[in-house]
């Protein structure tokens, strides 16, 4: 009793130096004194996020709320809003397109529930001493239920689903806190560990592994600490090409502020616009140019995590150290259960003089993964290079806006004329791989040459710049297209693997060939679509990434029979030389398979980091392991 | 259109054993040489012929096919692995390689088989009364060859089987196999290119320790299944069975076809299990001979040609079932971790993990029993068993009550036998030793074992020779309907031998003699808890055994007839016994 009474009068002693300490950076706010108050307030939140996202963003669908897929009056699919190429445009193919592809129809509707309904969110637990503390600093928080329902979900099919429906929810974060710099992350987490708080680490919400979902079994009060407010440069060393930035920062605005200053990342997964630095650490993220610019391992130079422990960060920025294992390594991939990475100093590179798209149509699959086997075994792939199969060109093609001029329909027709007829090739068959160059302008063209040499030795025949922006197109609003198909009966979900070159076309065989058996054992009325590319190319092996989606109309539990299905076409992945997850990561919707995976050693190995770094798991997401 | 043979509508037999496949239910038959009875067997020969191939795959040139081969990956491996080992250049061994492919390989060309088509009806229609095939069977083959990789696995009791095969499946214009024949055939002038042109291909019978042979026999076979190009047949048993007993799988084949699917570069591969059953075999006093030690005539030519007096008798019928496909994807789930293989290149041959192994072990007795389950049964194979069990002969009557009796506990131990309807059991028996006249025959109201043909005097040791031969042919008949008793012969000696009710020591005696015979009948590795409780469901479902709680106990009705068990599986138990005395001596 008596040992109780002493700690709460420390605390109450604890809590009213803070408060002091509070109020005196509170009383410089206008004051150019003390350093670490500067930092974090100076020019904090210019970022694109705000700290209320549901102002800006879907609550429950992609991206933002100006920019949807809709079928008009006319039954013509247009795009709104105004930001992104397609907006404003109307798609008249798509309709056909969809309607074929599912068996769906524009007359079915299965509209989403419109606004978000209060009672059915969990009220919020709250620590009220950790409240308590958490004022003193102030830093910014909320428990209002849209907040807190915005930070309970990634982007998994599942989650939106239930979103649409209006499920009621079984767990969701009890507070959002908006740290907006390195010292707010650590006062957060001192006083987590001090009142035994769960925290969850939230960026950009951009996953797909239910990494963000909170275990239903936490008791604690669960802390949704949302780094978007963290979104500066704090400085960009032009003499060793770095830049050192807080890694709330989302992807746009980071390429853009570089933009300002004439450089870039060139780090630019499909995910850019709204996920952030820190989330590609803690995922181990991959770019579309990685071939130029790396991955995100190849892109950091110096990680600052804050920890239950301290924080971890290297002494030097050394481009390579041989001090024992990278611990580097043990940040990136560690999903926020081991911390929150709080500044990342990445390279840069100047923007590149030049950038060409191009395309290139093959015969068939196997002829378009030979090439991009043989480009690799000549290491000269472009920034980025890409294989579609037949069905998501012909997605692609659906996607097309209406074309204004009769001389472009003209040209069109008479390319497909030459590619079908003249040249022979199946149109049931084809297969286009998009392609992107960098550099100056003539390595650039040299480069191209190149590149069509080695495709004209496998029948690929140069399709233009046009057709190879498309396929990119594709990549930025297929996330809003998933809102456009669940409007109408369709769910649809993506996944990727990264698999050795000679098992390449297997795999893409029979995991397809599995979706479509699983599709038909489990009662799906509707031929499902499925569909993959080749979206990386590596000297042993290549990144595959397949979209999978389905009619559900006549399922009783839709999501149910997704979920089984997409659990059994990751067994075949496995099965036939796939990993687990080549840039999404593992998140709980994978957990099963890390011990096969890595070894139950391997997971021993990441299990004692875990219990040493954060042994009273305030980082409670339960990811990973 | 041909008309559903009459004699074999009576054959459904919708018996369902609980304990094992609930989907033992079995199809009806139609006569594919009634059609023929009645339309040009000329036209019949020039027909369209166009079959759906696996995924609408184009056919490969045989010589595209041998390409494919010569320059995969696989054999180039095994090219230079073995020309490093000998000092022998690498193109060499390529060309070693390349002569070896050409020894093998087939050359199915349509103009052969029709040809066979139109001398196989001839012969056929003047052989047999009835080819039935369950049509049923068919159409599900037919969409087995779209959708995966096919490997017919049909029972080997005659030469005939694969022509029969062949002539099968162009009368339904399916895809012809590609058969693995022994090299045997080689050997006969003209018509072992005759069969290569029919879609043979040749091993030989033996190459332990031929790594290049292996390559280029293994990836040959692989190169045909991947891509589909036609159905793959070869016979489990490796061999002809000369007892009519189903033998012990061979594994090599199985092997080749089934890694595939486990290197993921299939699907899935189907097995499709066929029985072939013969009411006469052409071979009959053949086999009995060869077990007597006389040797087997070698294959050839002339041979084949003196043969032609088999045409002037009457073999019956055939029945040949297509059996379920088999989804070897299905059978291996959860047995072996195909992730296993992602950690060595695919290219290099290994010997299967231990996992594999047995899997594929468990996948060819599985296999062979369900030729067996589909095997159809003549009462000739009743009566013969009788007879067998009285070689002194029996009255004519005896025989017939006693075959009706016999006939009733094989249909309730879900037999497939074909028993005419509508016919008194009286005429079936008559009508059965008519044909079998060369075996058996009824004199002075006894029927009697047929002692070989007595031309002139004989001596003593010639007369004990041709026994032997009515008595092994007989047996082979017998054979047909062992595994049919097996399970409860077993359990019923079990009971005789412990002379105790308790269960778990009945099973310990059953489970020695499921040991014992375990390379003597199908007894699937590992079955053996299994096969007991079937043996007991099946006494207990025919009353002969009774099971209180942990005892099991014999009825009284089931003293007669459990005593008839043992008789036939001591035959076995003793035969056994003098082949270890004889092979202790030596």
């Amino acid at each position: 009793m008596a040992s109780n009474s002493n700690r709460s009068e420390s605390q109450r002693i604890a809590q009213q130096r803070l408060r002091i300490i509070a109020g005196h950076l509170q009383k410089h706010k206008d004051d150019d004194s003390g350093i670490i108050a500067t930092e974090c307030k100076a020019e904090a939140n210019k970022g694109t996020v705000p700290r209320k996202r549901q102002e800006i963003m879907k609550w429950n669908g992609w991206g933002y709320s100006d920019s949807k897929f809709l079928f008009n009056k006319k039954g013509q699919a247009e795009f709104t809003g105004k930001r992104y190429r397609l907006s404003g445009m109307v798609l008249p193919s798509l309709q056909d397109w969809f309607e074929n592809t599912f068996g769906a129809s524009v007359n079915h509707k299965s509209p989403a529930t419109p606004a978000l309904n209060a009672s059915a969110v969990p009220p919020a637990s709250l620590n009220e001493a950790f409240v308590e503390d958490l004022k003193a600093t102030g830093i910014p928080f909320s428990h209002e239920a849209e907040d807190r329902v915005f930070r309970a979900h990634g982007h998994c099919l599942h989650e939106i689903f239930a979103l649409r429906e209006g499920k009621k929810f079984e767990r969701v974060p009890d507070l959002v806190v908006w740290p907006i710099c390195h010292n707010d992350v650590v006062k957060i987490v001192e006083l987590a560990c001090k009142h035994n708080v769960c925290l969850i680490p939230y960026g950009g919400g951009t996953s797909v592994t239910s990494a963000l979902e909170c275990p239903p079994e936490e008791t604690r009060c669960i802390v949704s600490l949302d780094t978007s407010q963290m979104n500066r440069i704090l400085w960009i060393d032009e003499k060793n090409l770095v830049a050192h930035v807080e890694a709330g920062i989302i992807g746009q605005d980071l390429e853009r502020l570089l933009n300002e200053s004439g450089y870039c990342t060139g780090h630019e997964p499909d995910s850019m616009e709204f996920s952030s630095l820190g989330g590609w650490v803690a995922t181990r993220a991959s770019g579309m140019k990685k071939n130029v610019y790396g991955n995100i391992e190849d892109l950091v130079i110096h990680i600052k995590v804050v920890t239950p422990r301290g924080v971890i960060e290297k002494s030097c920025q050394g481009p390579r150290m041989s001090t024992g294992p990278d611990i580097h390594h043990f940040i990136l991939g560690s999903e926020g259960t081991l911390g929150v990475v709080t500044e990342v100093t990445m390279k840069i590179r100047p923007i590149p003089e030049y950038q060409k798209y191009g395309s290139v149509v093959f015969p068939n699959f196997e002829a378009g993964v030979a090439c991009l086997r043989e480009v690799a075994k000549q290491r000269c792939a472009p920034a980025s290079i890409r294989l579609m199969d037949n069905e998501q060109f012909q997605f692609g093609h659906a996607l097309k806006p209406q074309v204004s001029s009769i001389f472009t329909n003209f040209v069109e027709g008479l390319k497909k004329f030459y590619i079908t007829k003249f040249k022979g090739f199946d149109p049931h068959q084809l297969v286009v791989a998009t392609l992107l160059f960098e550099g100056d302008r003539e390595r650039v063209l040299q480069h191209e040459k190149q590149v069509y040499d080695i495709a004209a030795t496998f029948g690929g025949l140069a399709a233009g710049e046009d057709n190879g922006q498309r396929g990119y197109i594709l990549t930025f609003v297929i996330a809003y297209l998933r809102d456009l198909g669940m409007d109408y009966y369709v769910v649809a979900e993506s996944f990727e693997t990264s698999v050795p070159w000679d098992r390449v076309l297997d795999l893409c065989r029979n995991v397809k060939e599995r979706i479509n058996r699983e599709c038909k054992e489990r009662g799906v009325q509707f031929q499902p679509l499925t569909s993959c590319r080749v979206t990386q190319t590596y000297d042993a092996g290549a990144c595959v990434y397949f979209y999978f989606a389905f009619n559900y109309r006549g399922l009783a539990d839709p999501v149910h029979t997704y979920e089984q299905v997409e659990h059994a076409a990751r067994e075949e992945i496995l099965a036939n030389g796939g990993s687990l997850s080549h840039h999404h990561g593992v998140g709980k919707l994978r957990k099963e398979w890390m011990k096969d995976s890595i070894s139950s050693v391997g997971v021993g190995m990441l299990k004692s980091v875990k219990d040493y770094v954060d042994p009273d798991n305030i980082f409670g997401n339960r990811n990973l392991l | 259109m041909s008309t559903v043979c009459a004699s074999c509508l009576n054959i459904l037999v919708f018996l369902t054993l609980q304990q094992r496949d609930p989907m033992l239910k079995r199809d009806g038959f139609e006569d594919i040489l009634e059609e023929r009875r009645n339309s040009s067997d000329l036209k019949y020969a020039l027909r369209c012929y166009a079959p759906v191939l696996y995924k609408g795959v184009t056919p490969c040139k045989a010589n595209m096919l041998k390409n494919i081969v010569l320059q995969s990956d696989q054999l180039h491996y095994v090219v230079n692995q073995v020309s490093q080992e000998s000092g022998e250049a690498p193109d060499i061994i390529q060309e070693e390689a390349s002569v070896i492919l050409e020894e093998m390989a087939h050359r199915l060309q349509i103009s052969t088989v029709r040809f066979f088509a139109f001398a196989l009806t001839k012969a056929f229609k003047t052989l047999f009364q009835h080819v039935c095939v369950n049509e049923e069977g068919i159409q599900r083959l037919q969409q087995a060859i779209q959708e995966h990789p096919v490997v017919l696995l049909p029972s080997h009791r005659s030469y005939m089987d694969f022509l029969l095969m062949s002539y099968i499946l162009y009368t339904y214009d399916l895809a012809l196999p590609v058969i693995a024949a022994g090299m045997d055939f080689m050997g006969m002038k003209f018509v072992g290119e005759m069969l290569r042109m029919s879609g043979a291909f040749f091993i030989r019978r033996s190459f332990g320790g031929d790594k290049l042979y292996w390559a280029v026999f293994s990836e040959y076979v692989k190169t045909m299944l991947r891509n589909g190009f036609a159905p793959i047949e070869f016979f489990l048993e490796g061999t002809r069975s000369r007892t009519c007993k189903s033998l012990t799988p061979k594994l090599g084949l199985l092997n080749i076809v089934i890694e595939p699917f486990f290197k993921g570069e299939v699907f899935d591969v189907n097995l499709v299990p066929v029985s072939i059953s013969y009411e006469r075999i052409l071979e009959e006093s053949l086999y009995a001979r060869e077990l007597l030690g006389v040797p087997k005539p070698k294959e050839s030519t002339s041979g084949l040609l003196k043969a032609r007096r088999i045409l002037s008798e009457d073999y019956g019928s055939i029945h040949v079932y297509f059996g379920q496909p088999v989804s070897v994807r299905s059978l291996a789930q959860g047995k072996v971790n195909r992730s296993k293989y992602n950690l060595f290149p695919r290219h290099i041959p290994r010997k299967p993990m231990e996992e594999t192994q047995s899997f594929v072990n468990d996948t060819a007795y599985r296999i062979v029993r369900l030729q067996e389950d589909n095997m159809v049964l003549k009462p000739w194979v009743l009566m013969a068993s009788l007879l067998l069990q009285n070689l002194e002969g029996l009255e004519l009557s005896v025989l017939t009550e006693q075959t009706l009796w016999l006939r009733g506990l094989a249909l309730s131990y879900a037999a497939f036998l074909d028993w005419p309807d509508h016919a008194p059991t009286a005429k079936v028996v008559s009508s059965s030793l008519a044909l079998h006249r060369g075996l058996a025959c009824v004199s002075g109201g006894r029927v009697s074992l047929v002692v070989g043909e007595p031309l002139g005097p004989v001596t003593p040791e010639e007369a004990l020779f041709n026994r032997a031969v009515s008595v092994l042919s007989c047996a082979s008949y017998r054979n047909q309907v062992l595994h049919v008793f097996l399970r409860p012969a077993m359990l019923a000696v079990a009971m005789h031998t412990t002379a105790s009710s308790k269960k778990n020591e009945v099973y310990n005696c059953f489970s020695f003699l499921w040991n014992m015979f375990s390379n003597d009948f199908i007894l699937c590795p590992g079955d053996t808890v299994q096969d007991f409780e079937e043996a007991c469901y099946l006494l207990v479902k025919t009353g002969a055994v009774q099971m209180p709680q942990q005892d099991i106990e014999m009825t009284d009705r089931a003293v007669l007839w459990t005593l008839e068990f043992p008789k036939v599986v001591n035959k076995f138990y003793s035969g056994k016994l003098s082949c270890r005395r004889i092979l202790s001596e030596i």
